[in-house]
C-alpha cells in the first residue's frame, strides 16, 4: 500500500526496460524536492489535489473528488486539466513542413494552414518514437506539443535532425514554449464556457483547428483537441496569466467544470481508445501495428520519405503481425502485461492499458494480439494473478466520442 | 495489504510515488492492525479480516475484491486475496494464520462496500486462527494510528 501505486507508472516502469538508464535515473530518481513544479502547483495544492511524482513533474493524480466520480462529471459537464508538463514546440522557417515530414508520418503539407493532426514520430525501423498532436500554423510555422516523459529524448531527436537539414541549406529552427503553460478544458461545457473568455466565435473553430487568439486578456494558441474524446480545447497561455485563466474557466462553469488529476485523464483516454505513449505504444511498435494507419497521409503512403517508411509501407502491403484492439472482460480487470490467450489457452499477445471504466461500469482494456485474433467479437482469455477470465475484442473507441465536426 | 510485488519493486522504489493526504483516516479501538494496512477482529480463535479505513482512502473507488476459497489455508503477512480500484491493484495480506472458514460473498456484487464501510460490511474474510500467539506481532489501534502518520509524513 505504498504511495500512489498509479497504473500510469507502469507506463515508465515500461520505458525502463528499455531506455537510456542513465536518463532515467536522473529523471526518475530525483527526490521530491527536485521534481519540476507548473506555475498551477499552489493552485493545485490549495484545491485539494494529491501530488504525484510523474515524468519529474509534480502533478496533481487527483483532488477531493474520487477518480470515479471525476471521470463521469467530465462526460457529463466538464474538466480542467493542467498539462503544463507537456512541451510545446514551435517550428519556423520556409523549409519548415520538409523538415518535419522526414521524421512524421502526417501530410503536412497537405494540412490547410490552421489545421492540425495527431501524428508520430518514427525512428529508422518504423517504431514510434513518441506521439503528438501537430499544427501547420502557416505555411512557416508549425505548433507541435510532445509527451512529457519523451520530452529530451524527442528534442535530441529533432535537434540531431535539424543539424544535418540546415548543414544541406534548409531554412528551419525551433522555439521552445517554456515561457508557456497548456490547460486542456473537456467536456460539453468547454466550449460555451470557454466563449464567456473571448470574442472569437468559438462554433466556428472545429476539432483539429487551431487559432491565436484573446482569451481571457492574454494571447493563448487554442487548438480544439484533447485527450478524454469529448469536444474541447487545449489552452497555450502565457505561463503569467495561467493562474488566472484556469479561475476564470472554473469561475464562468458555476462549479460545473472541475479541476481534474491525471487519474482521471488515464480513464477517460483508454475509454476513448486512445494510446498512452510507453504502455500503448513503444519504441517497437509501429503505427500500423497500433492502429494509427489512417495517420499516414495518402501521399506520405505513396511517396514514403519518414523515418522507417520502408518498414511502415511494407507492413501496410502485407499486413502486420500484432494489431493493437480493444477488450471488456468480466472479473478483476486486466492491467499493463496481463497475457492475453485464446480459447485454447495459447498466448496470442499481452495487455498494455486496462481499468475499469467508470461511465461503463465494466471493464475495459487495450492491447497487442496476432493478427487474425484482432476481429471485434473474438473470444478471448485474459489473465490476471494466474488466473484465466473471460474477455471479448471490442471496438474501440468504448466510449462513443463527441468531436465538434461540421456537420 | 501489500502492494503487487511489480509495483513494490520497481515502480514503486523507482518512482517513490506519493499521496498527499487530507486528514488521517479513521481506526477502530478494538482492532489488531498490520503494517500492511489489515484490520483483524478476534473473538476466541475466530477472526474476522478486512482492509483499513486508511488503505481504502489511499486506493480509493474498489472495483473488484478478489476472494479466496473457503478453506484455504492462510498464513500471517502472506498475500491472500487483492482489491482492485480505478487506479490500482493491491494485494491483501492476512493478519493472522489459519484457514479460512468464510468469506464476504457481498463483495462479488457490491466491492465498494470496502470503501463505505471498511470495518463493518465490507469485512473479507473470517479465519480460524491457528496460532494465537502471533497476534503479538500485530498493532493496537494507537499504535497504528501513529505508524500511518508516520507514513504519510514521509511523503
Amino acid at each position: 500500500m505504498r504511495g500512489g501505486l498509479w497504473q500510469l507508472g507502469q507506463s515508465i516502469t515500461r520505458r525502463l526496460a528499455q531506455a537510456d538508464k542513465k536518463a532515467i535515473t536522473r529523471r526518475y530518481f530525483a527526490s521530491e524536492a527536485d521534481l519540476k513544479k507548473t506555475v498551477l502547483y499552489d493552485f493545485h495544492i490549495a484545491h485539494g489535489g494529491k501530488m504525484v511524482p510523474f515524468a519529474g513533474w509534480s502533478m496533481p493524480i487527483q483532488y477531493k473528488d474520487s477518480i470515479m466520480d471525476s471521470t463521469i462529471n467530465c462526460r457529463e459537464y466538464g474538466s480542467l486539466f493542467d498539462v503544463s508538463h507537456m512541451c510545446g514546440l514551435s517550428l519556423n522557417g520556409k523549409d519548415c513542413i520538409p523538415f518535419l515530414e522526414k521524421l512524421v508520418i502526417a501530410d503536412v503539407a497537405g494540412l490547410a494552414p490552421g489545421t492540425g493532426t495527431l501524428t508520430v514520430f518514427t525512428n529508422e525501423k518504423g517504431g514510434a518514437i513518441d506521439d503528438s498532436v501537430i499544427t501547420k500554423v502557416t505555411d512557416d510555422h508549425i505548433y507541435l506539443v510532445v509527451n512529457a516523459g519523451c520530452r529530451d529524448k524527442d528534442l535530441a531527436h529533432i535537434e540531431e535532425h535539424m543539424k544535418s537539414f540546415k548543414a544541406k541549406g534548409g531554412q528551419v529552427s525551433w522555439h521552445i514554449h517554456d515561457e508557456r503553460s497548456l490547460l486542456a478544458l473537456q467536456g460539453p461545457l468547454a466550449a460555451p464556457v470557454l466563449q464567456h473568455l473571448t470574442k472569437e466565435d468559438l462554433s466556428k473553430i472545429y476539432f483539429g483547428e487551431f487559432r491565436m487568439l484573446d482569451i481571457n486578456g492574454s494571447h493563448c494558441f487554442l487548438t480544439r483537441t484533447g485527450y478524454t474524446g469529448e469536444d474541447g480545447f487545449e489552452i497555450s497561455v502565457p505561463s503569467d496569466n495561467a493562474v488566472d485563466l484556469a479561475k476564470a474557466i472554473l469561475d464562468k462553469s458555476e462549479g460545473k467544470v472541475r479541476l481534474t488529476g491525471l487519474g482521471a485523464r488515464d480513464s477517460l483516454r483508454l475509454e476513448a481508445g486512445l494510446c498512452l505513449y510507453g504502455n500503448d505504444m513503444e519504441q517497437h511498435t509501429t503505427p500500423v501495428e497500433a492502429g494509427l494507419t489512417w495517420a499516414i497521409g495518402k501521399r506520405r503512403k505513396a511517396e514514403g520519405g519518414f523515418l522507417g517508411a520502408e518498414v511502415i509501407l511494407k507492413q501496410l502491403a502485407e499486413g502486420p503481425k500484432i494489431r493493437r484492439v480493444g477488450f471488456s472482460s468480466s472479473g478483476p480487470p486486466p492491467r499493463s502485461h496481463s497475457e492475453i490467450q485464446d480459447e485454447k489457452g495459447t498466448n496470442i499477445g499481452e495487455i498494455t492499458s486496462g481499468g475499469f471504466s467508470p461511465c461503463l461500469k465494466k471493464n475495459i482494456a487495450m492491447g497487442y494480439v496476432n493478427s487474425g485474433y484482432h476481429k471485434a467479437g473474438t473470444k478471448v482469455k485474459l489473465v490476471v494473478r494466474g488466473k484465466a477470465y473471460d474477455g471479448v475484442v471490442t471496438k474501440m473507441p468504448f466510449v462513443p466520442t463527441k468531436y465538434y465536426k461540421p456537420s | 495489504m501489500a502492494t503487487r510485488l511489480l509495483w513494490a519493486s520497481k515502480a514503486a522504489s523507482y518512482l517513490r510515488i506519493s499521496v498527499f493526504h487530507r486528514a488521517f483516516s479513521s481506526v477502530v479501538k478494538d482492532l489488531k492492525y498490520a503494517d500492511s494496512h489489515e484490520w483483524v477482529k478476534v473473538d476466541g480463535n475466530s477472526a474476522t479480516v478486512g482492509i483499513t479505513d486508511h488503505a481504502q482512502d489511499h486506493l480509493g473507488d474498489v472495483v473488484y475484491v478478489e476472494l479466496p476459497e473457503v478453506g484455504t489455508a492462510v498464513k500471517q503477512g502472506d498475500s491472500f486475496g487483492a482489491v482492485e480500484s480505478v487506479k490500482a491493484t493491491s494485494d491483501i495480506n492476512s493478519p493472522v494464520s489459519g484457514k479460512v472458514v468464510e468469506v464476504n460473498e457481498e463483495l462479488n456484487n457490491s466491492p465498494a462496500l470496502v470503501n463505505s464501510s471498511p470495518y463493518e460490511k465490507g469485512w473479507i474474510i473470517k479465519v480460524d486462527i491457528s496460532n494465537v500467539g502471533e497476534l503479538k506481532n500485530l498493532k493496537d489501534s494507537d499504535e497504528y494510528k501513529k505508524f500511518c502518520e508516520e507514513e504519510d509524513a514521509k511523503h
